[in-house]
């Protein structure tokens, strides 16, 4: 048995590229599957179906046309599908984040409290639209956790509050 | 008045119902539909999409209201941050307080009807209220 998805049909005049642009970066955000051209997926709950709710809007608004749908994958594997490019893709994201991390290990100590805090809000930003966490996930938190550890404790405390 | 909007209420309805209480219609009365055909003719629609009172362009509803009922107090505009970043987390404002507050409504939602969490909610905002005014006051954080 297939979960949910709401999907959101979208199409916008190709000029001017303003709105494109932003709709694309508003999908990113969101981190939706790209089903097709013009359709994008995610699964559905309160949150995701008001999102492209409101996506659905703006593109209206713009001068294109939208519509929101509710539906299910007709197989198993076609939701497997939709679910792997996802978390592929937030694995990538994770994996960028593990890499800032070291590269904050390796900067002075001072800059340290500043990079942790611009880090915790990204890993906050990605989790938020990670539905299928893949196993990156864990690597990305230990990072932040051991560079939290480097810093002098006076400092992660200042970074808590 | 009557208002209406969507049942299942999160921050963007809860702000926009205390600020109607607040500002705007303190005998207001609200409702709570699941689909816009279900609005009441003699309501007004709110945070729902086709409505006027929703989201804009980058603006959420609450932030929609401030501009439609002219309502030019800075207190209220940094609601309207805090509000728009719980919301939508787009990180077009810096509000540290977004988070927590989503996360609080969002409970909210799970454990009890929308009456409640408008009758929670309320005091909330009007702590957060004083407490930003203050803010601005004193040129600092308050006690």
């Amino acid at each position: 048995m297939t979960g949910e998805w709401v999907l959101l049909s979208y199409r916008l005049p190709r000029e001017p590229s303003a709105p494109r642009v932003a709709l694309w970066r508003r999908l990113k955000r969101l981190g939706v599957a790209q089903v097709s051209d013009g359709l994008v997926a995610l699964p559905a709950d309160a949150r995701t179906r008001e999102q492209l709710e409101w996506a659905a809007d703006d593109v209206v608004e713009r001068g294109g046309a939208a519509s929101v749908w509710l539906a299910r994958p007709a197989s198993v594997a076609q939701e497997r599908g939709l679910a792997t490019a996802m978390a592929a893709a937030r694995a990538v994201e994770y994996a960028e984040l593990v890499t800032a991390a070291q590269r904050a290990m390796d900067g002075t100590p001072g800059e340290r409290p500043r990079l942790l805090a611009g880090l915790r809000r990204k890993l906050r930003e990605i989790s938020r639209r990670d539905f299928f966490p893949p196993a990156e996930r864990d690597g990305a938190q230990a990072a932040l956790r051991a560079l939290a550890e480097r810093m002098e404790p006076a400092a992660a405390e200042r970074i808590e509050r | 008045m009557r208002w209406a909007t969507r049942a299942g209420v999160h921050i963007d309805r809860a702000a926009c119902a205390w600020l109607i209480g607040r500002f705007i219609d303190p005998d207001g009365d609200f409702v709570f539909v699941s689909d816009p055909a279900e609005v009441p003719a003699d309501a007004t629609p709110f945070d729902m999409r086709g409505v006027e009172l929703g989201h804009h362009g980058d603006r959420c509803s609450f932030e929609t209201f401030l501009v439609r009922y002219e309502l030019a107090d800075p207190v209220l505009a940094r609601i309207g941050q805090i509000v728009h970043e719980a919301d939508l987390d787009d990180g077009r404002y810096d509000a540290p307080e977004a988070p927590g507050l989503d996360v609080a409504l969002r409970g909210l939602s799970m454990t009890g009807d929308d009456e409640r969490t408008l009758a929670v909610t309320g005091p909330l905002f009007d702590g957060l209220y004083e407490f930003i005014r203050r803010s601005y006051l004193l040129g600092r954080e308050p006690a």
